[in-house]
């Protein structure tokens, strides 16, 4: 990247301050450049929800300049002000997806949590030896699970549902998400295990606490950032997984990914109806993202710090 | 089952080892006996009842997952009985690992069994052992080996996203004003479900009569702006879809990676006289290099997944051209109901991951050693 040349690690005496303000010009043309690459979908999409047909085939971009907005694309999903109070079917359709994914994506990063922060204390914290495996086995055994493409699962779990009469339910998706956010959570957790002294252990233990009561009562709370992370983090992913929510769910425990893309097959779809359901589908997220976005990045930091 | 000892508290465990009473080991290991028994007598009955040899027996197989519940719990109880202090220390890892060993090694080694059979679903016939023909049929299946070709451009693609990553993370530890604000809107794309993404660039954004990049594109003088017509560029466009939904978690890896960075490091190179090029090229970079490292491993082992943008897309089209392995082995579950070679052709791309994985692993602990 050429715009970073001139960053500013640069010294300031030598280089004259021409060529410091045109770093600057050149940095802040670059941050609003990638600004505006991540926002124009959002905005387009967003936007184009209130259009009617003229307006997109025009290419109307700016509202209440170009076009005037309506509710058009939200009405069809029956989520407008004018249509929420009424019975629609489209909307009770929307709404049980919405819940699947809700039911689907918070119950497995939660269970994933669980599981992930007692494993990967006690990977920071005792020496295991299980057969050959040593902590590091175990870890890279954990980590292992994340190379695995959904495609070499997909069928033997369909198999295995069907079975087990898990399909088409969201608790069977529940234990497959968990399954692939296990891995990231524990690499976040136990990072940020390691990155709390061992001495706070000892003295919880000189107190007279059990193991699982220093774990609970004097480190756990101070993992919370880890967490948050980490639990962002598989949230993200399993809201928005596809590929086993389409082979897995048929009509109980669709979710709603697989809602927009079945939308987007049909041709001939109408632009706004489309825009509504993708705006509805990407906003919880975006909100999550606006709001918890420093939990993120601090969870995640000290991940990386290792 | 494990043997662990503590790194710390080495001194608890000869006081604590001493609170297993043998009627406590004799009580665990006996409730461990009985729900072995239970597991196997559940399992037992249900396999002779789907054989048909007896009559009574479960609608379905869910009791046997209530069974190995109850097992993992017992185990669970006789740890904690029979080993005392240690017993406690497993009870960490033991969820994970019977959650794991449940719900990974078991299907996986079904999944070789399926792979082995020649199972079509939409046949009358049920499955039949099939020996290595999947395998055989697979050598000859050019449009799997045009996926795995693709793979390769798609993985090489991750390069071009970490350096984008790079200087946006760059961009972002620098002293800038709006940090917080940038950091939201750079992180977004990344909450976006792959799936909306694809209506939202690739069939509207990119659409071509109407889409607002197709007519900005016509206006710069490109006369016909398809995107998914040409081979390359339709290659070119999902992979543009894909990289924007994961720029944002490679920059904030490396960005965590950059705060991290001592400032005296920086510092010192400054006083010694290195420029922005020189401190990046001899300071920064080889710091972040085991970050680095680590997140374009992640990235790959994701690319390596990448399924849902070119389903919802192109579906693998302009003749195969966006086709990743993942989405051309979803098309044979779909549409050919051939579950015995789509697994097949599934576990052997597992295995080219693997191999290709750990030397990719290998040669980049190697290299790092060698740079820093």
């Amino acid at each position: 990247m050429t715009v970073l040349a001139p960053a500013p690690h640069r010294k300031r005496r030598t280089a004259p301050r021409a060529r410091w303000a045109a770093g600057r010009v050149l940095i802040y043309a670059a941050l609003a450049f990638w600004a505006f690459v991540c926002l124009f979908p959002i905005y387009w999409t967003v936007t184009t929800s209130f259009k009617s047909a003229v307006d997109v085939t025009q290419g109307h971009l700016i509202p209440w300049v170009d076009f005037q907005p309506d509710w058009k694309g939200f009405r069809s999903l029956g989520l407008s002000p004018d249509t929420i109070l009424q019975t629609s079917t489209a909307r009770a359709e929307f709404t049980s997806r919405f819940t699947n994914s809700v039911l689907a994506s918070v119950g497995a990063s939660l269970l994933a949590l669980v599981l992930g922060s007692l494993a990967a204390y006690g990977l920071s914290r005792f020496r295991y030896k299980f057969a050959w495996m040593r902590n590091d086995d175990i870890l890279f055994f954990f980590m292992s699970q994340l190379i695995l493409p959904p495609v070499v699962l997909a069928l033997p779990f369909l198999v295995l549902y069907k079975a087990l009469a898990l399909l088409d339910t969201t608790f069977g998706l529940i234990l497959l998400y968990t399954l692939t956010v296990l891995p990231i959570v524990i690499w976040i957790m136990r990072d940020q295990f390691n990155s709390i002294p061992i001495e706070l252990d000892e003295a919880a233990f000189v107190d007279g606490l059990s193991v699982w009561g220093a774990f609970l009562r004097i480190i756990l709370p101070l993992a919370v950032p880890g967490m948050a992370a980490a639990f962002i983090l598989s949230l993200v992913l399993c809201w928005n997984e596809y590929f086993f929510a389409a082979l897995l769910t048929s009509t109980d425990a669709k979710t709603l990914p697989v809602m927009v893309a079945s939308q987007t097959g049909s041709q001939g779809i109408n632009w706004w109806s489309m825009a509504a359901l993708s705006t509805a589908a990407i906003a919880p997220l975006v909100l999550v993202g606006i709001f918890l976005e420093r939990y993120i990045v601090s969870g995640l930091t000290t991940g990386a710090g290792k | 089952m494990q043997d662990s000892s503590p790194v710390a508290a080495g001194r608890q465990d000869n006081v604590a080892s001493k609170r297993t009473t043998p009627t406590h080991r004799t009580f665990g290991r006996g409730f461990l006996i009985l729900a072995s028994l239970v597991l196997v007598a559940v399992l037992l009955a249900q396999i002779l009842h789907a054989t048909g040899t007896i009559d009574t027996g479960f609608a379905d197989w869910r009791p046997v997952l209530y069974a190995y519940l109850f097992w993992s719990i017992a185990l669970g109880v006789e740890q904690v009985m029979v080993r005392g202090q240690r017993g406690l220390r497993a009870l960490f890892l033991l969820p994970a690992v019977l959650f794991t060993l449940a719900v990974v090694i078991f299907p996986t080694l079904f999944g070789f069994y399926i792979a082995s059979l020649d199972w079509n679903l939409s046949s009358l016939e049920g499955p039949h052992f099939n020996g290595l023909n999947n395998l055989i049929a697979l050598f000859q299946d050019d449009y799997y080996w045009n996926a795995l070709g693709n793979m390769v451009f798609y993985t090489v693609s991750v390069l071009g996203e970490y350096v984008i990553a790079f200087g946006l993370a760059l961009l972002l530890n620098a002293e800038i004003r709006g940090r917080k604000f940038f950091r939201v809107v750079f992180l977004l794309p990344m909450m976006l479900s792959p799936v909306a993404v694809s209506w939202m660039i690739g069939k509207s954004l990119l659409e071509y009569r109407f889409g607002p990049v197709a007519t900005l594109a016509r206006d710069l003088g490109w006369d016909n702006p398809a995107f998914f017509a040409h081979p390359w560029i339709a290659r070119f466009s999902i992979d543009a879809m894909d990289a924007w939904v994961w720029i944002p978690f490679v920059m904030i890896i490396l960005l965590a990676g950059l705060q991290a960075m001592p400032k005296e490091v920086l510092e010192a190179a400054k006083v010694d006289g290195a420029n922005g090029w020189q401190s990046f090229r001899h300071v920064t970079f080889p710091i972040m290099l085991p970050v680095s490292i680590t997140v374009l491993i992640i990235r790959i082992i994701f690319k390596l997944k990448l399924a849902d943008i070119v389903i919802n897309v192109t579906a693998g089209g302009p003749g195969g051209a966006t086709d990743t392995v993942s989405s051309f082995i979803y098309r044979v579950y779909r549409d050919r109901s051939n579950v015995g070679y789509g697994t097949g052709l599934a576990i052997f791309y597992l295995l080219l991951i693997v191999v290709f994985l750990m030397v990719l692993l290998r040669l980049s602990s190697r290299w790092a050693q060698k740079v820093a």
